[in-house]
C-alpha cells in the first residue's frame, strides 16, 4: 500500500500549533478523548496530516499509528486539505446511470488526483457525494457553490478552465 | 472447595474451576481444546474472530469462549452440530480473502489458519468468490516481510507490538473492508520506529508477517571453496531449536545441533557463549570504571539490538548509559575476522561468519554502521533459530538421531556466566560475578544471584560489593524497559546498573525463535521453561565466572591486552545514534 502523506506542502502557523497545544492540554486527562483532539484538530487545520497528527502524538504519547487507526476509521476525518475550490460530483444512482463514472474518471485524470486528495497547488480537491438533489440535471457536480448539470465528459476541460 | 469455585458441566463433564476462570481454560482443564485464532492471553482478548465460539445453555447466541467468564450451573457444549457449523462457516469466510498459496509459504505445516482448515474439513474454499483487495508486499524492513494478503486481522502482532513492546508502530487502519494492519500513514515498515524485535512474527498465525530468509546466502558461501564459513550459536539457540524437530520445549540440543551444523559443511562450529565471556569481561570492566571514576550511571548493558534501537528511538537521552560493548554476536564477528583469523593464517575477507540466533534484531544489528572491524563487516548473515532448523531439514539431516558432538576449537570452551545470558537476569548475574570480584578482589562464596532470575518483567535487588551499595534493575520486554527508564527519569529510582532485554524473558523468547502455535503459548510459559533448561546448563558447568575461562585469559594475553584497552575497543566496543521517535 502506497503511504497516504498528502502531496499538499504543510502550511501549519504558530499559532494554530498554539491552539492545537491548548485543545489537547484541555482533553488528554479525559479517557478516550482522541476523537475530541483529532475534530479540533480538524477545525483549526481543515484537515489531518502527519505533521498535526505528530503534534498530538508527542504532546500526549499516543502512538502515531494510534491515532492514524483512529483517523482512518472514521469518515469525519480527512488526511487531505480542502482546495481553494472543491469539485464535488455526483455518484448517487441518477448521475450514475447518466455516466457520471466516466465524468468522474475524467476529472481524476485531468487533476491527477483521486476521490478524496488534493492538487499539489492546494487549487482544487476532489471528491465523490451522494446524490446532492438535482437528479433533474443528472449527471451533475459542484464547484464550491457552482452547480454544473447535464454534463458529458467533453465538458470537463472548459468547466476546469474557469478557475 | 472455597466460595469462589464455580461449578458448570462441559460436554457433560463435571467442571469445578476459579471464579473468573474462562470457558476456554475451563474446557482446557478438562482436556478439551477449543479452537482460537485472536485470543493471546493477557494482550490480545478481544474475542473478534469468533472461532472460539461455544453453545450455553439459556444464550441466545454463540458465546466466545475465550473472554466469557464460566457461572455456576453453566451448561457448555464445545463441539455441538451448530458450534462445528459456525466454525467452519467463519473459517470459509477468512479463506474467501486469504490468498492461498500455501504450498509456498513458510508457515505451511504450522499455520493455525491451516491446521484449523484441515480439522473442519473446509473443502470449498473458492465458495464466496468476489472482489479482494490486494496488498503489496512490505519488504522495506530490514529483518521481516509483512503480507498482508495472509493477514486474517486476528491482531495478534499490533498487541505484541504494542501491549508487550510499548513500540505501536503497527496498527489497525481503515475500516469495513478496507481494514488493514499497517504503520501510520501507511508508511512501509523500514521508514518507522520499528525495532526489529520479531514479536509481531512469532505471534502470528499465518504467514502474513515472516523474517526475510537468508538461507540461500549462506548456502551459496557453503558452496564457495575460497571461503572459511563459521557458524556461531547464540546461548539460547541451544534450548530452542529441537522445537522445530518436534522435541518437547526446553529441551537441550546443544550436542545435537553442533553435528548437524557440522554436517552442513560449516568450516567451524562455534559458541558464542565464548563471546558472551567477553562480553562480560569487558562490560563488568567499564562498569567498575564508570563506577569508580564517576562516568554516566546507570549503565544498561547493550546486547539485545532491539533494545538498543528502542533506546535510540524513544529514550536517546539515555545513550550515554548504554555500554559501549558490542553484543556477543559482533564480539564473535571481531574476534573471528582479527585474533582468529592472524592464528589461522587466512585473510579476514574470506572469512563468512554467520550467526545462529534467537532474533531478527539481530539482522539489522549486522549492518548497523558502527559494527565494522577496520573494514571488514564483524558478522556476515544473521539467521534466526526457524532458518538454521529449515536448513538442517532442508539437508535431509535426521536431526533427533544425531549423536551428541562438541563445540570446535578454539572457541568451544564457556563458562556458566556465559550459558545464562539467553534468559532474563542472565547478562546482569555474569556482570555480577566478574565485576564483584574485580572490586572486591575476593572470591565470591556463592556465584547465583537468585534475585535477579525468574521470568517477571522487572526485577530489583540491591548487593553490598565490598564498600559499595550496587541498585540493580532487570528489565524484558520493551513496556518494561519504559517504566524503568521513566521511573529513572522522573528521579524515583537510582540504579547503578539496568540489564534490558528487548524481548519478554529475554533471548530465549526472542522473536527469531520457533514458532509456537497459540494452543501451546496461551498455556505454557515458553519463557519459564526455556529458562530453566539454562539455568541447569550453568549449573553443570565446571567453570561458572567469565574472568576464570582459561580462554579469556589467554585471549587478553595474547592479543586484547587487558579489558578496555585500546585494542579491545577499536574491535569490542561501538557507539550509537539518535533515532526519529515515530
Amino acid at each position: 500500500m502506497p503511504n497516504r502523506k498528502t502531496n499538499v506542502p504543510f502550511v501549519g502557523t504558530k499559532e494554530q500549533e498554539d491552539k492545537l497545544l491548548a485543545a489537547i492540554d484541555r482533553l488528554k486527562d479525559d479517557k478516550g478523548s482522541l476523537i475530541a483532539m483529532l475534530q479540533s484538530a480538524q477545525d483549526i487545520y481543515g484537515y489531518l496530516p502527519i505533521e498535526v497528527q505528530r503534534i498530538i502524538a508527542d504532546r500526549t504519547g499516543i502512538p502515531l499509528e494510534e491515532i492514524y487507526g483512529v483517523a482512518t476509521f472514521y469518515a469525519q476525518f480527512s488526511l487531505n486539505p480542502k482546495g481553494q475550490y472543491k469539485i464535488s460530483c455526483c455518484l448517487g444512482t441518477a448521475c450514475y446511470v447518466k455516466g457520471a463514472g466516466d465524468f468522474f474518471q475524467k476529472i481524476s485524470d485531468e487533476l491527477g488526483i483521486k476521490s478524496g486528495d488534493c492538487t499539489p497547488d492546494g487549487k482544487f480537491s476532489l471528491e465523490a457525494c451522494r446524490c446532492i438533489g438535482a437528479c433533474g440535471l443528472a449527471p451533475v457536480l459542484t464547484v464550491n457553490d457552482d452547480v454544473y448539470g447535464r454534463l458529458t465528459a467533453e465538458e470537463v476541460d472548459s468547466i476546469l478552465a474557469k478557475y | 472447595m472455597s466460595d469462589n469455585t464455580v461449578n458448570l458441566k462441559i460436554n457433560n463433564i463435571e467442571v469445578a474451576v476459579p471464579e473468573g476462570t474462562t470457558i476456554l481454560e475451563a474446557a482446557r482443564s478438562v482436556g478439551i481444546e477449543i479452537p482460537t485464532l485472536c485470543y493471546l492471553k493477557e494482550i490480545n482478548e478481544i474475542g473478534a474472530c469468533r472461532i472460539c465460539v461455544v453453545e450455553v445453555k439459556g444464550q441466545r447466541s454463540l458465546v466466545a469462549s475465550c473472554v466469557f467468564p464460566v457461572a455456576e450451573g453453566m451448561e457448555v457444549r464445545t463441539a455441538s452440530p451448530l458450534v462445528l457449523k459456525s466454525r467452519r462457516l467463519t473459517l470459509e469466510l477468512i479463506l474467501s480473502t486469504h490468498k492461498r498459496t500455501c504450498l509456498s509459504c513458510v508457515r505451511s505445516g504450522n499455520c493455525e489458519l491451516q491446521r484449523l482448515c484441515k480439522e473442519f474439513h473446509v473443502e470449498d474454499e473458492e465458495f464466496y468468490d468476489g472482489f479482494n483487495n490486494e496488498y503489496e508486499v512490505d519488504d522495506s524492513a530490514v529483518h521481516m516481510k509483512r503480507d498482508n494478503n495472509k493477514c486474517i486481522l486476528c491482531r495478534r502482532c499490533v498487541a505484541a507490538c504494542g501491549k508487550w513492546q510499548s513500540v505501536s508502530v503497527i496498527g489497525t487502519n481503515d475500516r469495513g473492508f478496507d481494514t488493514h494492519i499497517g504503520c501510520a500513514f501507511d508508511e512501509d515498515l523500514g521508514e518507522v520506529a520499528c525495532v526489529s524485535c520479531g514479536q509481531c512474527i512469532v505471534v502470528c498465525p499465518t504467514g502474513a508477517i515472516y523474517e526475510k530468509d537468508q538461507t540461500n546466502e549462506v548456502w551459496d558461501a557453503l558452496a564457495d571453496p575460497n571461503k572459511h564459513v563459521i557458524v556461531q550459536t547464540s546461548p539460547s539457540t541451544r534450548v530452542t531449536l529441537g522445537e522445530c524437530f518436534d522435541m518437547p520445549v526446553g529441551t537441550n540440543v546443544e550436542g545435537k545441533m553442533v553435528a548437524a551444523l557440522r554436517r552442513l559443511g560449516f568450516d567451524g562450529v562455534y559458541d558464542t557463549d565464548f563471546a558472551a565471556d567477553l562480553t562480560i569481561m569487558e562490560e563488568a570492566h567499564e562498569f567498575v570504571e564508570r563506577v569508580s571514576s564517576g562516568g554516566t550511571l546507570p549503565m544498561i548493558t547493550s546486547c539485545s539490538p532491539g533494545w538498543v534501537k528502542f533506546c535510540e528511538h524513544q529514550f536517546p537521552e539515555f545513550i550515554p548509559n548504554l555500554s559501549t560493548c558490542k553484543s556477543p554476536q559482533q564480539m564473535f564477528g571481531a574476534i573471528a575476522k582479527s585474533w582468529y583469523a592472524e592464528k589461522k593464517g587466512i585473510d579476514p575477507k574470506d572469512i563468512f561468519v554467520v550467526g545462529a540466533m534467537p532474533c531478527t534484531a539481530k539482522k539489522f544489528e549486522v549492518g548497523r554502521d558502527a559494527e565494522e572491524t577496520w573494514t571488514q563487516v564483524d558478522v556476515d548473515i544473521a539467521l534466526t533459530t526457524r532458518e538454521i532448523g529449515r536448513m538442517i531439514q532442508r539437508a535431509g539431516i535426521l536431526f533427533t538421531e544425531l549423536p551428541d558432538e562438541e563445540f570446535d576449537n578454539p572457541f568451544e570452551e564457556a563458562t556458566g556466566a556465559a550459558v545464562i545470558f539467553g534468559a532474563t537476569g542472565g547478562v546482569m548475574e555474569a556482570a555480577l560475578r566478574t565485576a564483584a570480584e574485580e572490586i572486591t578482589g575476593q572470591e565470591l562464596p556463592s556465584v547465583d544471584f537468585e534475585e535477579v532470575r525468574g521470568t517477571q518483567g522487572i526485577k530489583e535487588a540491591t548487593y553490598k560489593v565490598g564498600d559499595l551499595t550496587v541498585n540493580v534493575c532487570v528489565a524484558s520486554g520493551l513496556s518494561n524497559a519504559r517504566r524503568v527508564l521513566e521511573s529513572v527519569k522522573r528521579g524515583e529510582k537510582d540504579y547503578h546498573f539496568i540489564e534490558i532485554m528487548g524481548c519478554p524473558g529475554g533471548c530465549i523468547n526472542g522473536g527469531g525463535q520457533p514458532v509456537q502455535p497459540a494452543a501451546v503459548r496461551n498455556f505454557v510459559d515458553l519463557k519459564k521453561v526455556r529458562a530453566a533448561s539454562l539455568y541447569e546448563a550453568d549449573r553443570n558447568l565446571p567453570i561458572r565466572k567469565s574472568h576464570e575461562s582459561p580462554l579469556m585469559k589467554m585471549l587478553y594475553k595474547d592479543y586484547l591486552g587487558k579489558p578496555g584497552s585500546p585494542r579491545a575497543h577499536e574491535l569490542l566496543h561501538t557507539h550509537y545514534k539518535k533515532r526519529g521517535r515515530h
